[in-house]
């Protein structure tokens, strides 16, 4: 077991290893978000109330499943890589930030969307939205602090701290602002996400968030082979790939 | 064990004895706070109700904002220097050390900020009971901003221009400070009880004590290599 796992820490093993699973998962994300998105757009029943602004759920929620998700990705990776001293799991970190602060600003950009046909505006201070600026602004802070050494050893050290402690925060930040939310809500705009979806709905939203998870995989797989070709770019299994050989 | 605290306690002296001969750094943040709170009825309106509504959460923010830019000289000058680097290879355990700074800046940059505070909330007609809870919660929450900005100003001490970064580091973590701060504040105007509130500032606090030194000491690892 312990060999496997150090074997896992080679970045050039794991660079071979991950080139077999690239065209699977980026078959799989292509096949599950076109099904999602042809079913969700244009088959799901509209819905009573919102009509057919609610179809932006299907960008929306899967979205935001994932800029948290990846915040603990990120977060694990850059523990593992403290602790074992595994330079691939640093890499990994380095690479989940942006794709991570890129989903959670996709996810507050439809939540902007959706919110003006629903609730006539396109930003209020609710609890969730609130939490997934401060989101927004955590993954801002390792993307910056991740650019401002000058190698990339010390930069994903430091980011991996960074992370730990934002991690050990999130929670916190979450109940804060749910329970700050409850103290001033507003009595004119109730948010109640979709308690009861019609399955006709729900099916399609699952696919997507299927297929968006196969993406996350794809995307960080692909930054993660970026990271590692540009750490390792003097060593000679890269120069000898870059040759062609 | 005698050394261990030896150490805890001659680092804390040294500090605020650097802290006493620049007494200019001192009382910077303490103008800036006035001023910031200054800029408040001049902005928005001297009308006596609005700024009691809006006095705890623009006395907290302005605390927030003191000691933040405060932040920055906690390890820089030592680093500049080069006695952070002797610290790190005193055989102490460096978190150790880490927390005799951490609880030295906070006694010179903390504390005046939440002494100078019944001050400004009487300038921003903050009613009568709001005040205690002010000074209690400024007391926690300042050194819940000391403690997680050590771990901010360690992993931003080797760099140049670290200072804009450390804040957008830092601020959002300091998001429930704030609103726990604020809320405590408000029930005690509104005449709720704020206890609990409180308490929970207090756990945020002796959280913050038990894991930021520990993370500080691993950060200035880190960030002195950069």
């Amino acid at each position: 077991m312990w060999q496997w796992f150090h074997k896992l820490g080679s970045p050039r093993w794991f660079y071979h290893l991950s080139s077999k699973f690239l065209p699977w998962l980026a078959l799989a994300s292509v096949v599950l978000i076109v099904t999602g998105v042809v079913w969700g757009l244009a088959f799901a029943p509209q819905d009573a109330r919102q009509g057919n602004s609610f179809r932006i759920i299907y960008i929306h929620v899967p979205a935001s499943f994932l800029a948290l998700a990846g915040y603990y990705v990120m977060a694990a990776a850059g523990a593992v890589g403290m602790i074992w001293k595994i330079k691939l799991a640093d890499m990994v970190m380095v690479a989940a930030a942006p794709l991570g602060a890129a989903l959670t600003f996709i996810a507050l950009f439809t939540g902007a969307i959706w919110g003006k046909p629903t609730w006539g505006t396109y930003w209020i201070w609710d609890a969730r939205i609130t939490s997934m600026l401060v989101l927004l602004f955590l993954y801002i802070g390792i993307i910056a602090l991740s650019r401002s050494f000058s190698t990339r050893e010390t930069s994903a050290r430091a980011c991996a701290i960074l992370a730990l402690v934002g991690t050990v925060n999130i929670p916190i930040i979450y109940k804060s602002v749910d329970w700050w939310y409850t103290l001033h809500q507003p009595a004119t705009i109730k948010l109640t996400g979709a308690p009861s979806m019609h399955p006709d709905m729900f099916k399609p939203l699952l696919v997507m968030i299927l297929g968006f998870y196969c993406f996350y995989a794809l995307v960080l797989l692909l930054n993660t082979r970026t990271e590692i070709l540009q750490r390792e770019r003097r060593t000679t299994w890269v120069k000898e790939l870059a040759a062609g050989k | 064990m005698t050394s261990l605290g030896g150490a805890f306690f001659a680092v804390i002296q040294r500090d605020l004895s650097i802290a006493m001969r620049h007494r200019g750094d001192l009382l910077n943040p303490l103008f800036f706070f006035l001023i910031v709170v200054t800029l408040v009825p001049l902005g928005i309106s001297p009308e006596p109700t609005r700024l009691a509504a809006m006095a705890p959460g623009m006395i907290w923010i302005s605390a927030l904002l003191a000691t933040l830019l405060a932040l920055d000289n906690l390890f820089q000058a030592d680093f500049a220097d080069g006695s952070l680097v002797q610290l790190m290879l005193s055989p102490e355990p460096l978190w150790l050390l880490v927390l005799a700074k951490i609880i030295a800046h906070w006694l010179v940059t903390g504390l005046p900020v939440v002494l100078f505070s019944p001050l400004l909330g009487m300038i921003l007609s903050l009613p009568g009971a709001g005040f205690l809870p002010l000074l209690l919660g400024l007391a926690l929450g300042t050194a819940v901003f000391s403690l997680l900005g050590a771990v901010g100003a360690a992993l931003t001490v080797a760099l140049h221009k670290g200072s804009v970064l450390l804040s957008l580091l830092v601020m959002p973590l300091y998001v429930p400070v704030l609103i726990f701060g604020t809320s405590a504040v408000q029930r005690a105007v509104d005449g709720m009880n704020y206890g609990g509130v409180m308490a929970i500032l207090a756990a945020v606090a002796a959280f913050s004590l038990l894991l930021a030194p520990f993370a500080a000491a691993g950060a200035l690892k880190v960030g002195i290599n950069g």
